[in-house]
């Protein structure tokens, strides 16, 4: 029985005025659909209403950008190839913008343990419907906010001299996409466990820096000690930052001459015991990473009343 | 009166045993957590279109019943029937076919009225063309609709639960749980809260099951069952439970209680308590029996109230306690309420 509206229409009893028939069909695809589709929508709402958060989300990003970046130019300046026309700016940009996705995608999670305290997470956990539904809704609107975040980012492209082709900032845009939906879905595995919101942020806190540290977002990942190497390739951020910094030096205007340096010093592969991890291999990665998360936080959202 | 008002579809037709549908039915329902035993083996009916209450002090196990009910718990032992389904196997069927206030706000507060709403409609999979004025209908029903627009968390606290109870109505469910639905609400609003569920008997056909642990709301409800230590010791309607007391309730303030007890016991047999810090005490004709203690008592007497059974007596004499005192007097609320608060999850 899918959607009967057609009841016998109006009540002539006592005074029972007509009620709007709301037969309510059974659970299907397209009910998980419309559950996907208002969780989603709920966090744009979210996002729209609450302009301080995305500015806020910003300054970090920014600051990284234009202090960190500007200062650190001169001491960069030796190792770098030409540093008259490459700017220690445009390094860090691929990193800092996934920096830019990496705080709005975790604490729109977070906004589940928040929802809990308040209550209305009850409201959610007792509708009719999957908690599979619930939590795809959620990941699907962290990542959409936040690589919306990431697009405001983009936008400063200019500063940092990177150029504003079409088919670089769709690339990026794109990856930013994964990253957002990956990094939200562990936020949401994370808040199915956390009941307190000072909890979720204190932890996020802890995760996020070293997350965004290991990432190779400031340094290029050649020639360090061993044990870095390895924490580097277990954080999926690395994987995100690596695809995205090859491909802006890819559309620099430069000469063959410094492109070559700065694909082999600046920007190497990432590599496994000195195999290089091809580029779909590394979002290949960081996608799974985000499924598998996304299904444990299911399974424990469905585990729990 | 409106037997032919339409049982929701995907309802299931209930078997009919006890005359008048039943649309819940609980039987041997038992709830332990660990060595604590919540719920100690209740049955009861509620028949559709009735106003049922659960009346009973806070721990009495109202609130574990009415989660096993909605499926938010599983029962130790027993069954419970909900609209035809087992809420224990049959979860998503209960689901969409009840609808829940709670006690504490479940609203998102950041969001519109309208939002909440649509948020609920299409979690529940209200049929896209219903949803506007199915929405429109619930939120006259408890005068909201020009605040639509308004967020929530520019509501007051009486208009946050009208807005709850009409979100509940919103999937015409067959049952609406109300789970304490005027608590923490000053008594103005809680008058008008109840002129809204009233109202809404003539406007839906929907059963109503309810849990308060207020007296005089009580007496709204078709039918009650008091339960008291997880066991239900008496169902019945309120007029029928006064009824079977059949006794007024006299209280008396003296300079010596104690030996006002002592006397009333001595001199007429009388079982007295002090309850509520007056002396108390039921007597067949209360009217009669005031001059006679004036005449006959030798303790001071400085006043004396004379009433007609209310619900607290039948509380009190199924119990052996008032209800207030049951909970453990007036700072209780305040600690109550603060653990709320506190303990949100």
């Amino acid at each position: 029985m899918a959607t009967q509206t057609s009841e016998p229409a109006a009540v002539t009893g006592a005074g029972v005025v007509d009620r709007i028939r709301v037969s309510v069909p059974d659970r299907g695809l397209r009910h998980d659909l419309r559950a996907v589709s208002i969780v989603w929508r709920r966090e744009l709402i979210r996002f729209r209403t609450d302009r301080l958060r995305a500015i806020t989300a910003l300054v970090q990003p920014f600051l990284f950008l234009f202090i960190l970046g500007t200062g650190l130019s001169s001491l960069a300046g030796g190792s770098l190839p030409h540093s008259s026309t490459f700017d220690f700016k445009t390094f860090i940009y691929p990193g800092v913008l996934a920096m830019s996705v990496l705080f709005t995608a975790i604490f729109s999670a977070g906004s589940i343990v928040w929802d809990r305290e308040f209550g209305f997470l009850r409201e959610i956990l007792v509708a009719p419907v999957s908690r599979g539904a619930i939590v795809i809704g959620k990941c699907l609107g962290g990542a959409t906010i936040a690589t919306f975040q990431g697009v405001i980012f983009l936008c400063l492209a200019w500063f940092a001299h990177v150029p504003y082709n079409p088919v670089l900032i769709l690339s990026l845009i794109g990856m930013l996409l994964l990253l957002s939906f990956t990094l939200t879905a562990f936020g949401v595995m994370m808040a199915a466990r956390i009941k307190q919101f000072q909890a979720f942020m204190a932890l996020t806190q802890m995760l996020v820096m070293p997350l965004f540290f290991l990432s190779g977002a400031l340094y290029p990942l050649t020639g360090l000690p061993a044990w870095l190497t390895v924490l580097t390739r277990l954080d999926p951020l690395t994987y995100v930052v690596g695809p995205m910094r090859h491909l802006v030096f890819s559309h620099l205007n430069v000469s063959p001459q410094i492109a070559a340096i700065l694909n082999t010093r600046l920007a190497p592969s990432i590599t496994w015991a000195g195999w290089a991890v091809p580029v779909w291999l590394s979002l290949g990665i960081v996608a799974v990473m985000g499924l598998v998360m996304m299904s444990v936080a299911i399974a424990e959202f469905s585990k729990t009343e | 009166m409106t037997a032919e008002a339409g049982t929701s579809p995907g309802a299931r037709q209930v078997a009919d045993s006890t005359g008048p549908e039943a649309v819940i039915s609980v039987s041997g329902l038992v709830k332990r957590y660990g060595q604590v035993e919540a719920v100690r083996g209740i049955d009861f009916e509620v028949r559709r279109g009735e106003t049922f209450g659960f009346l009973g002090p806070n721990g009495a196990g109202k609130s574990t019943t009415i989660k096993i009910l909605c499926t938010l718990a599983t029962a130790t032992a027993g069954t419970a029937m909900v609209a035809g389904y087992n809420s224990a196997t049959e979860r998503d069927a209960v689901r969409q076919n009840i609808g829940l206030v709670f006690q504490d706000t479940t609203l998102d507060t950041y969001l519109t009225a309208e939002q909440n709403l649509r948020f609920h409609a299409e979690l529940y999979g209200v049929p896209k063309a219903a949803v506007m004025p199915r929405m429109r209908q619930v939120m006259d029903m408890v005068g909201l609709w020009d605040r639509k627009d308004s967020l929530v968390s520019t509501y007051s606290g009486g208009m946050q639960r009208r807005l709850e109870i009409a979100r509940g109505l919103l999937h015409a469910p067959r049952v609406l749980f109300l789970d304490e639905p005027t608590v923490g609400l000053d008594p103005q609003t809680r008058s008008g809260i109840w002129t809204y569920i009233n109202d809404l008997k003539s406007r839906e056909d929907i059963t109503i099951f309810l849990t308060t642990h207020y007296m005089d709301e009580a007496e709204h409800c078709d039918r009650i069952a008091i339960i008291d230590h997880g066991r239900i010791v008496a169902i019945d309607t309120p007029e029928a439970l006064k009824a079977s007391i059949g006794k007024d309730r006299v209280q008396i303030q003296t300079q010596d209680n104690q030996a006002a007890i002592a006397e009333l016991g001595s001199k007429f047999g009388l079982d007295a308590a002090v309850r509520e810090g007056v002396v108390t005490f039921s007597v067949a004709s209360g009217e009669q029996f005031v001059p006679r203690l004036f005449s006959e008592f030798s303790v001071p007497i400085q006043s004396v109230s004379v009433s007609r059974p209310s619900l607290d007596d039948v509380f009190m004499s199924y119990t052996g306690t008032t209800i207030r005192d049951a909970e453990g007097g007036a700072g209780n609320e305040f600690m109550r309420n603060m653990a709320r608060m506190r303990g949100r999850r």
